[in-house]
């Protein structure tokens, strides 16, 4: 038994449950309270993620393949559930990047919120008619009938529930990565819906209702499939273990049983990725997340779908994957080509990172459809880089949204580099990196999968695999196109006041010191539908203040890092992948 | 000749039926005080309680199943079977012993655990609703004794006939609890639907076990589980040609025990037709009991007119002893006869959870909504029924386990909304949370635990328990009827969950309340835990001093409601962290033979 993968979700676990106990800051004002829970939040993914990083650092790096830290303990004998963790190379980078990104939002939402200026806590929230509930979307809050009055804030109210929240997710997301039982997976597969649920529902935009509730239906649907999934195989091979069952390489089930586990099993996962056919769900989620809702989503829970590939199908359900291997491909090959295509035509900047992540994960999944060695490796540094990435790209469109108010391409006008221009440059850099430039992270993913694409295993049929690379490599042209053509809408040309009067939303008066007083109360916002506006505007926006840039930086250092070094990632990665799929 | 009766064995009924007429008695005979009800309350309370600790001794006792109300040797049933039967049983084993009645086994000890623990919840909610003082007190109280009894009593039977007296027992009194409510329109409709229903079910299922001993000459479960042993060639050979009456010679060889092994096939194919009606019949009467499709129809009607104890008591006890009574039927009676059923029971729980679901994804009230989503659970504790395996029925018993506790749970919250003026429509309990600090969340947890999520894990497991028995068992195709009827229902508790953490719209006049003016009222500075809060701190929901009692005021009766949520809670808390206290409690061999 070792403590360090048992602390890992008993500290997150242990802050959420001391936020519930109903004590604590009631003494103090609103204000303080608003800014002493996401500074406790903060403070307990501090925690883990320095044992994360204590977990890396004893993490035996000459033996990446063999699982370490291993427990396991029985919990429930009834269901022959036990309680069993451990951390290989797949997991331990995804275990690092969780904690990073949960620490980051927290880090991000530290920005000690004003009580002065921003909205006006408890009025402005319950005078806001609310749609009763998911099942009645349509009369409660159509976007038009929002037009009058202000729109809940991006991240703000509620901070107590939301670093509940968070960090409640945060046991979910790291337990899913950690669990070594086949239902003790799931069972932290499921704990991250009902959160990020309520991240969606309740901090969201405009249309959170209906995004969160398509959210949480899919991704159930796919659970359920997994679950059955993942029940079969423990019919059919009598075990749970899945360090077992992925030594096992398959032997105990027949050829037929290993496709229809494959089928379940994968279609679940494909749901969560997402995959092209199945991914409608994630768009809107995206779009209406809140900023650390959508960081968290595409930086982490897309990742549980890629490392259940990694982990449960293709190493479990070899005679499946071979199989259905092709179809994978293809799949990942069309979503690469309609996330490009359907990007090109996002107007709304989140929607179309959205969209990118359904293309970016189809080169995750192509290199798992190679099932090589190459592939595998491609697909789990693409994993982590597109979680970079991703998590940038979102924090980055989230304060652009927050300054502007809306992140309509058009309403944007152009000039950022001009007008903000460390903001413009940290977008630049996001995209650039997105878009795969050799140098940053997201060009090593892409090339090893296509790498693996080009020799796929034996068995499968090559030919069709190099039609594979090629559309996938047209798929980073385009990638590059609509990135391209995006930055030269937003960060070129002349500044165009498509705003009248630029939202003061994101930066308050209370951290920045005597520069927002001075600025605000300018203008008065008038925004129109999409504004967020809050009686506080001015005519220069402030460029990236300290709490965007405490969140930030560490991302774009290890992209730069993977990027000029990948070997840090492969080699942790590589022998893993190799006894995964049982190559020598 | 004198009987020898185990005293032990029937004393968690016996307790119960006394208790009852205690009640009444002391109804009669106390002062019209104040006190008297409460006092009532607490005596029907201690009297479950009683039954329930000589419920949970008989547990711990750890020996052989207790029998009694057996065949005395020298009367002509112990061995024999009853004349003139077409089908009758082989003769037992020389030196078997005879069949019983009443049998405590593990079984028994679950289900009347069971029925005993959600029976406390009920008086407790009971304490509450009378309260109000529009019901007479010692009638409710000593039907809803009554009731307990049939329910405890039940699983004990283990012959056709006192199965019929306690579902009887345990249907009966409730037509009166739910028209108890004086000058009470839809309360009167209700119970007058209730027992139409209930009546026609008992018809259609006396009419089966008339069959069955008409056929078989055996009321005892244990020896109808023989029958078809008895005749593999000559009853299918007997009924081609002439249906009921004249059978032919049935040959009762010692070869029937050979039979046994043969396939489920053959057995089917070798089954007189008459039997599978019986069987059918039977089952079609447990499923009017349970709220089966298709004889589900006055389940929302009922629940919504009946007091809110009731509903409970009808979504929980009810339905618990109606597949009591159905598992020992068909597992422990017709087990031979499952190629016939088991069929059957898979395409009822599919229809039965698909109906439910759908009927409750438009609904508007409250308690109508828990009326069909107990329609759909009922449909996933069918569900492993249908698969041919004795350890497939734990599925079941452990699923309803684990039902009863979120379900009672959400009942509670109900009930304890209600009784503080919450109008019971869904959208009545926007910012519920924030009215109720306490009460709110425990109602999400419930709703996340029905709906199977986690912080849920209780709804979780239950149903992991029944998906590992489908999957097992070869029934893939309800599998995944059940997966997608899980998203489903998901949909319609998680929209009421978001309900419950919604701030309530509050008139333009009160925007800016002042922190003491109303300080429950301003959802924003309220930091409204997200759910799981009851999942993560079990032990802020007992002690806390908030809402629950605080608010209350003096109004002594939303006490007895707030500990009945705070049992569920803890339960339902305990279920979720260690589900295995369920799965030990499952024995091994689910059914002793009587």
């Amino acid at each position: 038994m070792s403590w360090l993968p048992v602390a890992l979700l008993a500290v997150p676990l242990a802050g959420a449950v001391l936020l519930a106990v109903p004590v604590g800051s009631a003494a103090r004002g609103p204000t303080a309270r608003e800014r002493w829970f996401p500074r406790y939040g903060l403070a307990v993914s501090g925690i883990t993620l320095a044992l994360s990083a204590v977990l890396a650092a004893a993490f035996d790096h000459d033996d990446p393949a063999r699982m370490q830290f291993v427990t396991n303990l029985p919990w429930i004998p009834g269901l022959g559930l036990r309680f069993h963790l451990g951390v290989d190379g797949v997991s331990l980078p995804l275990v690092l990047l969780t904690a990073l990104l949960t620490f980051l939002c927290f880090a991000y939402l530290c920005r000690g919120r004003p009580a002065g200026s921003g909205r006006v806590p408890a009025p402005g929230r319950s005078a806001t008619p609310s749609p009763g509930g998911p099942s009645t979307p349509s009369p409660g809050d159509p976007p038009g009938a929002a037009s009058g009055r202000p729109s809940e804030p991006a991240d703000g109210g509620r901070p107590r529930a939301l670093a509940f929240t968070l960090l409640v997710l945060e046991v979910g997301m790291i337990g899913t990565f950690l669990a070594l039982d086949l239902l003790l997976f799931f069972v932290f597969f499921e704990v991250v819906l009902i959160p990020m649920y309520f991240v969606i529902a309740i901090w969201g935009g405009h249309r959170r209702r209906a995004a969160a509730t398509k959210f949480i239906l899919y991704t159930l649907l796919g659970s359920v499939v997994l679950l059955l999934g993942l029940l079969f195989i423990w019919a059919q091979t009598g075990t749970l273990d899945m360090t077992a069952l992925a030594r096992a390489h398959g032997t105990g089930m027949s050829r037929a049983a290993q496709i229809l586990a494959f089928l379940a099993v994968g279609a679940g996962l494909a749901v969560k990725t997402p995959m092209w056919p199945l991914h409608t769900w994630l768009p809107d989620a995206h779009t209406e997340a809140p900023t650390v809702g959508s960081v968290l989503l595409a930086g982490v829970l897309l990742k549980m779908g890629t490392y259940g590939f990694a982990r449960i199908a293709v190493p479990m359900l070899p005679g499946g994957a071979t199989v259905l291997a092709p179809w994978l491909g293809a799949f990942a090959v069309i979503g690469i080509i309609y996330g490009s295509l359907a990007c090109l035509a996002q107007r709304d900047l989140k929607r179309m990172i959205a969209y990118s992540s359904i293309g970016h994960m189809g080169f995750v999944l192509l290199g798992f459809a190679a099932l090589t060695p190459a592939g595998f490796n491609g697909a789990l540094f693409g994993n982590i880089a597109h979680g970079l990435i991703t998590a940038l790209l979102f924090f980055v469109v989230g304060s652009i949204k927050e300054r502007y108010g809306t992140a309509e391409i058009p309403s944007l006008g152009g000039g950022m580099l001009t007008r903000l221009p460390r903001l413009g440059s940290v977008l630049t850099f996001a995209a650039v990196a997105s878009l795969g430039l050799p140098g940053l992270a997201g060009f090593w993913g892409e090339v090893l999968s296509l790498l693996g694409a080009f020799r796929p295993a034996a068995g499968l049929p090559r030919s069709l695999y190099l039609v594979f690379m090629a559309l996938g490599g047209l798929g980073t042209v385009l990638t590059a196109a609509y990135f391209l053509s995006m930055l030269s809408r937003v960060t070129h040309g002349r500044p165009v006041e498509t705003v009248h009067a630029p939202v003061l939303a994101a930066v308050g008066p209370a951290d920045t010191g005597g520069t927002g007083n001075a600025e605000s109360g300018e203008g008065t916002a008038d925004v129109g539908s999409t504004g967020r506006g809050r009686g506080h505007g001015r005519r220069g926006m402030r460029d990236v203040a300290p709490h965007e840039l405490v969140a930030w930086v560490p991302l774009m250092a290890l992209i730069l890092l993977l990027g000029l070094w990948p070997k840090a990632l492969l080699d942790v990665t590589g022998p893993v992948a190799r006894s995964l799929l049982g190559a020598p | 000749m004198i009987q020898p009766i185990d005293y032990y064995a029937v004393a968690p009924p016996l307790i119960l039926a006394l208790t009852a007429g205690l009640v009444l008695l002391l109804d009669v005979f106390l002062p019209r005080a104040p006190y008297a009800r409460p006092l009532l309350g607490i005596v029907t309370l201690a009297g479950v309680t009683g039954a329930l600790a000589v419920v949970i001794s008989q547990a711990v006792r750890a020996a052989g199943p207790l029998r009694t109300f057996c065949v005395p040797p020298g009367l002509p049933g112990s061995a024999a079977p009853g004349p003139g039967a077409p089908f009758p049983v082989t003769a037992p084993e020389a030196g078997a012993a005879p069949p019983c009645s009443f049998v405590v086994d593990g079984f028994t000890l679950v289900f009347a655990g069971l029925a005993l623990a959600a029976g406390i919840i009920v008086v407790l909610l009971s304490m509450t609703e009378l309260s109000f003082g529009d019901i007479p007190a010692g009638e409710w109280h000593f039907l809803l004794l009554c009731t307990l009894t049939g329910a405890v009593a039940l699983p004990a039977s283990r012959d056709l006939v006192m199965l019929v007296v306690a579902l009887e027992l345990a249907s009966l009194p409730v037509f009166a609890l739910t028209a108890l409510r004086r000058y009470d329109g839809r309360g009167s409709e209700a119970a007058v639907k209730l027992f139409l229903v209930s009546v026609v079910s008992t018809a259609v299922m006396l009419f089966g076990i008339s069959l069955l001993y008409g056929l078989t000459g055996t009321v005892y479960l244990e020896r109808l589980a023989r029958v078809p042993h008895a005749v593999p060639g000559a009853a299918a050979g007997a009924v081609s040609g002439s249906g009921v009456g004249t059978a032919g010679p049935a040959a009762v060889t010692a070869g029937g025990v050979d039979g046994a092994y043969a396939s489920s096939l053959q057995i089917g194919h070798d089954l007189p037709p008459v039997l599978a009606v019986a069987a059918v019949l039977v089952l079609a009467g447990f499923a009017f009991k349970v709220a089966a499709v298709p004889f589900h129809a006055w389940a929302g009607d009922v629940y919504e007119g009946a007091p809110i104890p009731v509903a409970a008591l009808l979504s929980v006890v009810s339905k618990a002893a109606g597949f009591a009574g159905l598992i020992l039927v068909l597992v422990g009676g017709l087990r031979n006869l499952a190629p016939v059923w088991a069929p059957l029971v898979a395409v009822v729980a599919a229809l039965t959870m698909t109906a439910g679901n759908l009927l409750a994804l438009r609904r508007r009230r409250a308690v109508r909504l828990l009326a069909w989503s107990s329609v759909a659970q009922s449909g996933y504790i069918l569900a492993p029924l249908a698969v041919r395996d004795e350890r497939a029925m734990n599925a079941s018993v452990a699923y309803l386990a684990f039902y009863a506790a979120m379900n009672l749970g959400a009942f509670a919250v109900v009930m304890l909304a209600a009784r503080r003026g919450e109008s019971g429509e869904l959208d009545g309990y926007r910012g519920f949370a924030a009215r109720s600090r306490i009460a709110g969340p425990a109602l999400a947890f419930f709703l996340i635990c029905l709906a199977g999520l986690p912080p849920g894990l209780a709804g979780l497991f239950a149903k992991i328990v029944v998906f590992r028995e489908l999957v097992g068992g070869g029934l893939g195709w309800l599998a995944a009827v059940m997966a997608v009827n899980t998203v489903i229902g998901l949909y319609y508790y998680v929209a009421w969950v978001v309900r419950i953490f919604t701030p309530a719209p509050v008139p333009a006049a009160t925007t800016t309340p002042a922190p003491a003016e109303a300080p429950a009222m301003a959802p924003v500075p309220v930091p409204a835990p997200a759910p799981g809060v009851a999942g993560t701190a079990p032990e802020a929901v007992p002690v806390a001093p908030g809402a629950v009692s605080a608010a209350a005021g003096g109004r002594t009766g939303q006490v007895a409601a707030g500990v009945a949520i705070a049992l569920a809670a803890v339960v339902a808390v305990l279920f979720s962290v260690a589900p295995q206290t369920v799965f030990v409690l499952l024995p091994e061999t689910l059914i002793a033979t009587g």
